[in-house]
């Protein structure tokens, strides 16, 4: 009737967005007081610090932080496990001030870190390695020994039965009943398939033809998203076998890998042998602590299916008490209490002390 | 003098507006006030959803225009980086899972609405509508625990039956996967999830029939169940349409229980009983995003701009069909 009066409403509205969009606008500085406030203190340690990274580092670093904020209550930090590619790009993006992955940064995210360090270097080192368990759900068997090309044949489907001859002249004396095999992988993108596939790549040869890849490389079959997914799934179905983080199988049953000729269960010592007995990746920064892992190692009572998880961070920040905070975080933990807080709390298995001492060389750089 | 009357009284009624007009012109700022809110809401679903539009059509250019090479070095990706080769299985089993669900839930959706409409006693009518209700009100994450948990775990032994039986069928072909996360459970929890919104829009059109046309059939001797028939059902119709094409929006952007729920793989098979088959875009949106990189977010971001199409298409045709209708019915 009124068109004229009607389009005082609209404009109303703009405003009130307005107000609200300027409303959240003030929030967003609030956290610049709580890093100035680490100057002030010289001998106590204040302020926040941001992570973001690999999901798979969560319970360790829940761990770590609590053991961190005990000793220095005036300190939060946050780590959110947004997973190993959003923690990659939020650190070298300047997002973060530290970060978790589960691969190596590659060249080009290398460069940017560098990039976003300087004057400083940026810092990869391995502080959680946890072993990955060949997990299965058959009543009252708690332990197989397979070969590394048993257990690809099982998951790339070409053993499909419990009672096999691959698996059964492993396990002389073990009544292995005449059921299918249902392998089970994880539907999402992640750093266990990863580190599983590379494995299976390295030690089962022809038996496993495919390439590593945080995606499953085979079509079809049973999944499910995460690692409580796979678990729950194996639990559900007798016969039904998976990997996963060891520390989640719970009651399932495991598998021991045969390694040079002896038969290796999964445990915190065997996987941390394996990660000590691997040789520097070439070629990287000296920042740099990423192991090429061998994965077909014949050292005796090493663990090869093990997934290392790398901390970034950065040797200088434009605030030094942010760099103080880092620093002294990550000392933690890498300490024996540190890692043995993430080993109680998310089955991971501690570094090893030659390994300490490299990655505190690094850690004590950070100023 | 009757014009010079007529006059005299076409003076009154002027009179009479310009008083009335003078009062209500006060009273009216409210009524302007509400006028300008209920265009600006009406604009911000406009805005609302060209602004996502846009947002879909921004983020996933640099998917779109994405060199197939570039495109392969997603690990998700097929080997050819055809982000299209990509997209049709997804589109594909997001279509699958809606029609599946519609398919299990608007016979007993019509058939619960039937009964509190027509044959339950008023008390009993009440109770069970706001059960119904209830229904809607727990969220998905919840049926994901549900089906994923404790009614896949139970459908196995039915699943086994339909593909030993029926396997001939292409829909039932076995051997029925063990746990069942199969796009069968899938279709299963989605129909309970849309039950609650297509009985309840269902409910209210066959209580809307008009009270004459069933007292004139039941006056012609006609049956309770012959009412419903001749009176009740082709009244609803174009009603009952409208309810199913809203319970399909819901099953077509379901994400969380489809995402607990189904063990997912990229196959234009039929066959439901079998995992690692199907996956639908917005669980597979929810999957892959934790870990994807900038491309890959874009990627995923592409798929759901096939979705809002889909969507989108989607409800048009369910506009048309039930505007045909609603002319058919008139004639």
């Amino acid at each position: 009737m009124k068109p004229h009066r009607g389009q005082l409403g609209p404009a109303a509205l703009v405003g009130a967005l307005a107000l609200t969009l300027a409303a959240c606008g003030t929030d967003a500085p609030a956290a610049g007081p709580d890093a100035e406030a680490g100057r002030a203190g010289e001998t106590a340690l204040s302020g926040a610090l941001v992570g973001a990274g690999a999901s798979s580092q969560e319970s360790a670093m829940q761990a770590w932080i609590a053991g961190f904020q005990a000793a220095h209550p005036d300190v939060t930090v946050a780590y959110d496990p947004v997973g190993s590619g959003g923690g990659r790009t939020q650190f070298v993006e300047g997002g973060t001030d530290f970060g978790g992955t589960d691969a190596a940064l590659d060249e080009e995210e290398w460069a940017a870190a560098e990039a976003r360090c300087a004057p400083g270097i940026p810092l990869e080192v391995p502080l959680y390695v946890s072993p990955i368990a060949v997990a299965f759900n058959l009543p009252g068997i708690d332990s197989l020994t397979m070969s590394p090309e048993t257990i690809a044949g099982i998951f790339g489907g070409r053993i499909t039965a419990w009672d096999a001859p691959e698996i059964a002249e492993a396990n002389p004396g073990v009544d292995l009943p005449a059921l299918p095999i249902t392998p089970v992988h994880r539907s999402d993108e992640s750093g266990t398939t990863e580190n599983f596939t590379e494995y299976l790549a390295a030690a089962a040869g022809d038996a496993w033809p495919h390439e590593p890849s945080g995606t499953w490389p085979l079509a079809g079959g049973q999944s499910a998203q995460g690692t409580s997914g796979v678990v729950q799934t194996v639990q559900a179905a007798e016969g039904a076998i998976t990997y996963a983080d060891a520390s989640k199988v719970g009651g399932l049953g495991t598998v021991a890998v045969l390694v040079g000729g002896a038969a290796v269960p999964y445990s915190p010592e065997a996987a941390a042998a394996v990660v000590d007995a691997s040789p520097l990746a070439e070629g990287r920064g000296e920042g740099s602590l990423v192991r090429d892992l061998e994965r077909d190692t014949t050292a005796s009572g090493a663990y090869p299916i093990v997934l290392v998880s790398y901390t970034l961070a950065c040797t200088a920040y434009e605030d030094p008490a942010t760099a103080a905070l880092v620093r002294e975080f990550l000392t933690y933990a890498a300490s024996e209490e540190g890692q043995r807080a993430a080993a109680d709390a998310a089955g991971s298995a501690p570094i090893s002390d030659g390994m300490r001492a490299d990655v505190m060389a690094l850690v004590e750089r950070i100023s | 003098m009757s014009a010079v009357a007529g006059r005299g009284a076409a003076q009154g009624v002027a009179g009479g507006a310009t008083t009335t007009l003078r009062r209500t012109r006060r009273a009216d700022l409210g009524g302007r006030a509400f006028r300008g809110l209920a265009v600006g809401s009406g604009a911000l679903i406009l805005a609302m959803l060209a602004a996502v539009a846009g947002f879909l059509l921004l983020e996933a250019a640099p998917a779109l225009t994405a060199s197939p090479a570039e495109l392969a070095a997603l690990s998700w990706m097929p080997d050819d980086g055809s982000l299209w080769r990509y997209v049709g299985p997804l589109a594909f089993g997001t279509v699958l899972a809606a029609v599946l669900a519609l398919g299990l839930a608007v016979p007993v959706s019509v058939g619960i609405a039937l009964f509190i409409s027509h044959y339950a006693p008023r008390r009993l009518a009440d109770v069970l509508g706001s059960l119904v209700d209830l229904l809607a009100a727990i969220p998905s994450v919840v049926y994901g625990l549900w089906g994923a948990l404790w009614l896949a775990p139970r459908l196995q032994g039915p699943w086994a039956w339909l593909a030993d039986h029926l396997g001939f069928v292409p829909l039932f072909a076995g051997p029925a996967s063990t746990p069942p996360r199969v796009m069968a459970t899938v279709g299963v929890v989605l129909a309970v999830m849309v039950l609650p919104i297509v009985t309840a829009v269902s409910r209210e059109v066959f209580l809307a029939t008009p009270r004459l046309h069933e007292e004139a059939a039941l006056a012609l001797g006609a049956t309770r169940w012959e009412m419903v028939r001749m009176a009740v059902l082709p009244f609803g119709r174009s009603g009952v349409v409208s309810a199913a094409m809203l319970g399909l929006g819901r099953a077509l952007g379901e994400t969380m229980a489809v995402l607990m729920i189904l063990g997912p793989g990229l196959t234009y098979s039929l066959a439901l009983l079998q995992v690692g088959r199907h996956q639908t875009i917005a669980a597979n949106v929810a999957l892959q995003f934790p870990e994807a990189n900038a491309l890959g977010v874009s990627a995923l971001i592409a798929t759901g701009l096939v979705l809002f199409v889909i969507t989108l298409a989607v409800n048009s045709a369910a506009r048309w069909v039930v505007a045909r209708r609603a002319v058919g019915g008139a004639r």
